[in-house]
């Protein structure tokens, strides 16, 4: 065996981790880890990699039992780690990125020998259909590259031990496949690869083994021939899960967002949606389909004030878009972004403060000048409760919670006020099964209270399991508009790649 | 319990066993013993892991101070070690007699601090000798080094308030100096001109300075909002052409007085004056340091228990979901702003009006940058950087009197107050030194780096 992990167990305060946790995987294997959030997952890449040292414990390559002191140590033994958030430097180009720590040098300066860099990952990148450009810079290049960069690093520091961690969040459905024909060759090659994951579907098509963690255990080990997508989700979560959204037919209303010819321009002044005309009805759900950078972002910024019109308009039950975000939302519209940490929570604050992030300064919160913290626990402390947010407290910072828990506060927050209008930006991204069931379970209901809801998601299945009518965005251009009837997975991926 | 974790405690305890061994050598000087016992209490606790699952405030203000405090430790240790290597002497006679030598040095250190303490906060003897013999002078004489500190403590709090709020925001205020020094100029100008009756006269005066340093600090942050030219930039440009504002108007009538050829200003008339707390000789602590206690509650409620402030603090940690969801960006790096330069501007006043009463050149000798030293210390917290304050007054108060008693240089306690922070914005540095868990850097603290406007 390559590689035995042999009953880690790891704690923190006030969480045990990792409960001696056993995985093993061979030579020219795929073992993937199957787990939700928090499930332990990382921590125990993490102890493999040489980052956490175990309470107890080994871990034994070739039958060797090893401690790793750092993760110089554990890249000796040929363990290569592939993070969800890449490590690289954006102003240099491949063979500084790849070489970065384990340079080549020559005479007694220890001049870098670029070329001889250069031509060993040529060579890795060949071997392997990687197709990088060494000369590329980073900054240029498109996250599935990036990625593939990560691994040509790990690759080029010998290590037949690679671990991705949660690999396919940052790619489109065409991405995951080109990694997908990588991982296999790797493994062909005879590499070791742990391949971590939430998504159930990814984890059948890749792995040879499939070991399934909750709560810092293992669950059980199966093979996906063993194994279906609604046994996995059960396992992962302990009960059972409804993988598709139960839902009725729409009872369509007034229209709420009517958007016509509308234009808008990208941070650099290019033009991002072109001539946009789309109609949400009270009631429905409108799911706009489309590759990550087709123009969604900046259609959604556009909707929620965050953007200037270039020409066209909005009206929002009849009334024109005010210019601000709080005008909009005053408006009734709520807005889901589309990156959690970045545009929709303050981490550092709690997760009371980050609930009413945009109602702070109206009553029960607030009057005129005092902010009342009393008002905001009691107020935070029913949503807690109502949106089944799992915190240890309403001030815990809300950094520290599981992303389906901060997901579930900005639902809360945005659901938890009178609205007309939904926009959701990925609702779901990097989310667990329970969370998606959950926050999907919460959409329909919104929209069977009479909302209109307009879904931005490049996840085809999510589009395909929500929308009543799909959307789909292409080059800034709406590509067409299917009724969820005619909008099957092979029509709306043809539109997604441009084909009309 | 393993046998290896009794290793592992063990060498945990290397730094502070071989800190023990220092000071036997020494024979030990009451101070350096004392902080010593501290620091061991404060690593043992540490060590037990049921302290380490303290909840609570009292939990919570452990685990906030350890960082801070350790970090004060550190630099004072680290000065000492330096003063004693920069000492000629002490190669000269280590070869003869290492451990006499090694304990000469260690008392030396001792000595100083020692020196610096009672220049800081006085001699507990001659204060107790002093309250009982009940002379007036005798008193001021033994109570003037805690007058002194607190002197200085005074325009600290205000200025460091000044940047904690502005940190607090996101914007990086790094001209408090100069928005001191407006102040100072309004102030006195009020104190000079606008004749009134007594507290009148004085309200007006500190109003004028609280509007100087806004206005001060209102033009770096609209130019922030409007264009987005970086505050760093602008407020240490700002900084320099208010010392050159300062300097222009001492040598016009508007603040001269006729005749003068020197850039000092008139007096300030009484009834714009701070009255002395305590009317000794040679006490001059005043007024300021109340008005600067109250400004400390005052910042605290407006961070934590008002809107503005929650707006102030979402934009300071995430300017982008604070745009997100409703905020203002823009309006809330100018009310920052021209909060933070009211603030460093009641500091100026302070110091014309209480301090000095008369503006000079050297009105301010770096408060307004001791202030970004402490609010950093303080972790932006308003309590916490009143303490600090505290510190940085005694530092700056005790100074003098140690390199009168010693010997000394006072170079050295500004090299402690960089190491303090140094070790503050290092808090790896500190976590493997002493082997304490310590969760955060400074928190708080904007990055450098562009906000969306």
């Amino acid at each position: 065996m390559r590689l035995r992990l042999r009953g880690i167990t790891k704690q923190f305060p006030g969480v045990l981790a990792n409960d001696h946790v056993s995985i093993e995987v061979d030579r020219g294997e795929i073992l993937a880890l199957l787990g939700e959030n928090g499930a332990g997952k990382t921590t125990l890449m993490n102890i493999l990699s040489g980052l956490y040292r175990p309470d107890e414990g080994e871990i034994v390559v070739d039958e060797q039992i090893r401690t790793f002191k750092d993760p110089a140590e554990a890249i000796e033994a040929g363990i290569g780690m592939v993070h969800q958030h890449f490590m690289l430097v954006p102003i240099f180009d491949v063979t500084d990125s790849v070489t970065l720590g384990s340079e080549v040098t020559r005479g007694p300066l220890g001049v870098l020998d670029r070329k001889a860099a250069r031509a060993r990952i040529v060579e890795l990148s060949e071997t392997y259909g990687l197709d990088v450009d060494p000369d590329a810079m980073i900054e240029d290049l498109p996250v599935g590259v990036r990625q593939r960069v990560e691994i040509l690093k790990a690759l080029y520091r010998h290590s037949d031990i690679l671990v991705l961690d949660e690999p396919s969040a940052v790619l489109t459905p065409n991405e995951t496949d080109e990694l997908f024909v990588i991982i296999r060759s790797l493994a062909a090659a005879g590499t070791a690869v742990i391949f971590i994951s939430h998504k159930l579907n990814e984890v059948l098509e890749i792995a040879d083994r499939i070991t399934v963690l909750r709560l810092g255990r293992v669950v059980g080990t199966v093979t996906p021939a063993e194994a279906s997508p609604g046994r996995l989700a059960e396992m992962m979560v302990g009960r059972q899960v409804q993988l598709t959204v139960d839902r009725r037919d729409a009872q369509r209303g007034e229209v709420v967002l009517a958007v016509q010819a509308l234009q808008v321009r990208d941070d650099r002044g290019e033009i991002a949606v072109k001539h946009v005309d789309l109609e949400v009805h009270a009631g429905e759900i409108v799911a706009v389909a489309g590759v990550q950078g087709n123009g969604q972002t900046e259609f959604v910024e556009a909707l929620t004030g965050l953007r200037q019109l270039d020409a066209g308009t909005v009206t929002v039950a009849g009334q024109p878009l005010p210019s601000d975000p709080r005008g909009i939302a005053d408006l009734g519209v709520a807005h889901i972004p589309e990156d959690r940490l970045r545009d929709g929570l303050v981490r550092g604050f709690t997760v009371a403060e980050n609930y009413v992030l945009d109602a702070y300064h109206r009553e029960p919160y607030s009057s005129g000048i005092r902010f009342h913290r009393e008002a905001v626990a009691t107020a935070a402390r029913t949503a807690v409760h109502d949106f089944d947010i799992r915190t240890p407290s309403i001030t815990t910072d809300v950094g520290s919670l599981s992303g389906g828990n901060q997901q579930k506060v900005i639902v809360a927050r945005e659901f938890g006020r009178d609205v007309k209008l939904v926009v959701a930006s990925q609702p779901t991204r990097g989310l667990d099964v329970g969370s998606i069931e959950y926050i999907h379970r919460r959409i329909v209901q919104q929209r069977d209270a009479g909302v209109a809801i307009l879904i931005v998601s490049t996840e085809l299945d999510e589009v395909l399991a929500l929308g009543d009518r799909v959307a789909v965005m292409y080059a800034g251009e709406i590509v067409g508009v299917l009724p969820a009837a005619e909008a099957t997975r092979e029509r709306v991926g043809l539109l997604m790649g441009g084909v009309r | 319990m393993t046998a290896r974790d009794i290793l592992v405690r063990i060498r945990d305890l290397i730094p502070v066993i071989v800190l023990a061994i220092l000071v036997s050598i020494a024979n030990g000087l009451p101070i350096v013993i004392g902080g010593l016992v501290l620091g061991v209490v404060f690593l043992l606790v540490d060590r037990v892991p049921q302290a380490r699952r303290i909840t609570g405030p009292l939990g919570h203000l452990f685990n906030r101070l350890k960082l801070p405090l350790l970090a004060i430790l550190s630099a004072f240790i680290v000065g000492g070690v330096v003063l004693v290597l920069s000492d000629l002497e002490f190669y000269n006679k280590l070869g003869a007699d290492p451990v006499g030598t090694l304990r000469e040095s260690i008392q030396r250190v001792g000595e100083a601090y020692f020196a610096l303490m009672k220049g800081a906060f006085g001699d507990p003897g001659k204060i107790s000798t002093a309250l009982a013999s009940g002379d007036a002078n005798k008193i001021g004489t033994a109570l003037r080094p805690i007058s002194e500190t607190l002197l200085a403590t005074t325009p600290l709090i205000l200025a460091g308030l000044a940047v904690a709020v502005a940190f607090r925001s996101g914007v990086f205020n790094i001209g408090a100096e100069g928005q001191l020094k407006i102040g100072a100029v309004f102030a006195v100008w009020a104190g000079i001109w606008l004749p009134m009756p007594f507290p009148f006269h004085l309200i007006v005066a500190l109003m004028a300075g609280v509007i100087g340093g806004a206005i001060w600090a209102f033009i770096p942050g609209i130019l922030k909002a409007k264009t987005g030219a970086h505050e760093v930039i602008t407020t240490i440009m700002l900084n320099a052409i208010a010392q050159q504002i300062m300097l222009a108007l001492l040598l016009t009538p508007i603040l001269q007085p006729e005749g003068g050829t020197v850039p000092i200003s008139r007096p300030i008339l009484d009834s714009a004056a701070l009255p002395i707390l305590l009317e000794l000789p040679k006490i001059r602590v005043h007024w300021g340091l109340i008005i600067a206690l109250l400004a400390t509650l005052f910042t605290s409620w407006l961070m934590f228990r008002t809107t503005r402030g929650f707006e102030f603090r979402a934009a300071g940690l995430n300017p982008r979901a604070a745009t997100y969801a409703g905020m203002n960006a823009g309006r809330t790096i100018v009310l920052a702003m021209v909060v933070s330069g009211a603030l460093a501007g009641l500091a100026g006043a302070g110091e014309v009006l209480g301090t000095n009463r008369y503006l000079s050149p050297t009105i301010s000798p770096g408060y307004g940058w001791d202030a970004i030293s402490l609010a950093l210390l303080a972790g932006n917290r308003p309590f916490g950087v009143a303490v600090a304050a505290l510190l940085f007054g005694a530092l700056r108060a005790g100074g003098p009197a140690m390199a009168l008693a010693t010997g000394v240089p006072i170079d050295l306690l500004a090299f402690v107050s960089a190491l303090v922070i140094m070790f503050v914005a290092a808090p790896r540095l500190v976590r493997e030194l002493y082997r304490v868990r310590i969760s955060a850097a400074a928190p708080h603290t904007p990055q450098v780096v562009e906000t969306p406007t």
